[in-house]
């Protein structure tokens, strides 16, 4: 899809680095894939934050972090807050009627990608507060009668679950109890008055998606082969966390033995990722999930978790294959677990001395 | 290394909390350290908390590396709260290397040392 290479290159010439200059030779991308081969002269490019230094933007492969924007769907955002600056509430003017009409255009999009009927979409500020009113709300509705949730380890959003739960016993429509009170916007289900060009925004990303998600999805998961194939040609002991078939193919977690990951995305400073080690959460426990996969604890802490998006590049593959073969082998040198298994002593049944 | 009986070996810590430091220190004839190396599965915090520890005991006596603090350490890389079990294990790895040390000139000495 030549368009879809247009945006990717429209969305980075939009990024420039924080020194301001843009060099007329990376005009076309700032990231450190394209600059791999050209040592430029002096360090103009070169972003100081936090007392770390790097030559360039990162690559980014956090998708499950957070996605960058669509061109197409900034497009549509942009327009709708310049013109659709009334509120949707407003019954009395046209600048109500059309900003209404924008979100109820929203939510038929928003409805078609997931199969539901928009009378069953109701808009709120996100994943966080979606997840709060649907577990606290139905169990409040319900609580004088049910008082039973079921969940899995490895799920935070309890959404679906309870509803399917209610909906077999045969209740057409399930009943909540609001978490934010107030004008009675959303059916009484979620009362603030709504973010016009957030809704058409959201609605036109889903319209995009349900559009181009056969496209995207063999995209995707051609480069997260690329890039563990790529890793696993040069590095021995890594691990997928997790079903390689049953997966979202935009995620790959990867542990990489005998070294730790905080350490390593340290050394990655040129790449975004995430890690499931204790280190990089607040609670210094390893993730959670990790866990309830059955990943040993000594493995979660080696775990760096990459994401790839619609328009992550083969370049940018390439060189955070480049870069984590590099770390991973810098600090496999700087690890006495690896200097134990080389020397053919089983880690397994060693008596750490605690404490 | 570990069977040179004037370089004392350290390992400290566990892989299952995500930590494991191994300090070797080499003495020479007059009880001064003139060498140290470290190895370190650990976070940002960890290496160079082991790394740092290298540092300050080279030429250093036994009885002087035995005082380095694990709050010395700590400030000196600015740690936050979260990381200073970091320091404490590079403490203890610096003593569990001199213990070896010593454990090893006991026996060289053909006593057995009791520590």
């Amino acid at each position: 899809m030549a368009s879809k290479a247009i945006f990717s290159t429209l969305r980075r010439s939009l990024t420039k680095p924080h020194g301001g200059a843009v060099s007329r030779r990376h005009h076309l991308s700032t990231t450190s894939a394209a600059t791999a081969s050209e040592p430029y002269p002096g360090d103009e490019h070169a972003i100081v934050m936090k007392g770390v230094r790097i030559s360039g933007r990162p690559l980014y492969l956090d998708m499950q972090s957070t996605t960058p924007l669509d061109p197409r769907v900034f497009d549509a955002m942009n327009a709708s807050s310049i013109y659709d600056y009334g509120n949707p509430h407003s019954r009395t003017h046209l600048y109500g009627w059309e900003a209404e009409n924008a979100v109820e255009v929203a939510r038929i999009q928003v409805a078609k990608l997931i199969g539901a009927s928009p009378k069953e979409i109701v808009f709120l500020s996100g994943a966080t507060e979606a997840n709060n009113t649907v577990v606290k709300g139905v169990m409040h509705f319900y609580k004088d009668k049910k008082r039973h949730v079921i969940t899995t380890q490895t799920e935070h959003k309890c959404v679906l679950d309870s509803c399917r739960h209610l909906q077999q016993e045969g209740r057409p429509r399930v009943r909540l109890e609001p978490l934010m009170n107030g004008g009675g916007q959303e059916r009484g289900l979620r009362s603030g008055t709504l973010a016009t060009q957030q809704v058409v925004g959201f609605g036109v990303a889903c319209e995009l998606a349900m559009k181009e998600m056969e496209y995207d999805e063999k995209w995707i998961k051609r480069l997260q082969e690329r890039l563990l194939n790529g890793v696993r040609e040069k590095l021995d002991g890594v691990v997928v966390n997790g079903s390689l078939e049953s997966r979202y193919a935009g995620n790959l977690n990867l542990s990489f033995a005998y070294v730790e990951g905080e350490s390593l995305l340290m050394g990655l400073k040129e790449v975004a990722v995430s890690s499931g080690s204790a280190c990089t959460s607040a609670s210094l426990e390893p993730s959670y999930v990790l866990r309830a996969l059955g990943v040993d604890e000594d493995m979660a802490h080696t775990s760096i978790r990459f994401g790839i998006g619609r328009f992550t590049t083969e370049e940018e593959i390439d060189k955070a294959v480049e870069l984590t073969v590099k770390q991973v082998e810098k600090l496999r040198e700087m690890s006495p677990l690896y200097e134990m298994v080389k020397e053919g002593i089983d880690i397994k049944n060693i008596q750490w001395s605690q404490h | 290394m570990r069977m040179i009986s004037n370089v004392g070996t350290g390992v400290v810590g566990a892989p299952a909390c995500g930590d494991l430091m191994k300090l070797q220190v080499k003495f020479d004839g007059s009880g001064k350290i003139v060498d140290a190396r470290f190895k370190t599965f650990g976070c940002g915090s960890a290496i160079p908390a082991s790394s740092l520890a290298t540092e300050w005991v080279k030429g250093k006596s036994m009885e002087e590396v035995l005082t380095i603090k694990n709050s010395q350490i700590a400030k000196h890389l600015f740690l936050p709260p979260v990381k200073l079990h970091c320091s404490m294990l590079a403490e203890d790895a610096i003593k569990a290397a001199v213990k070896d040390y010593q454990k090893k000139q006991g026996e060289a000495n053909g006593e057995t040392f009791e520590a």
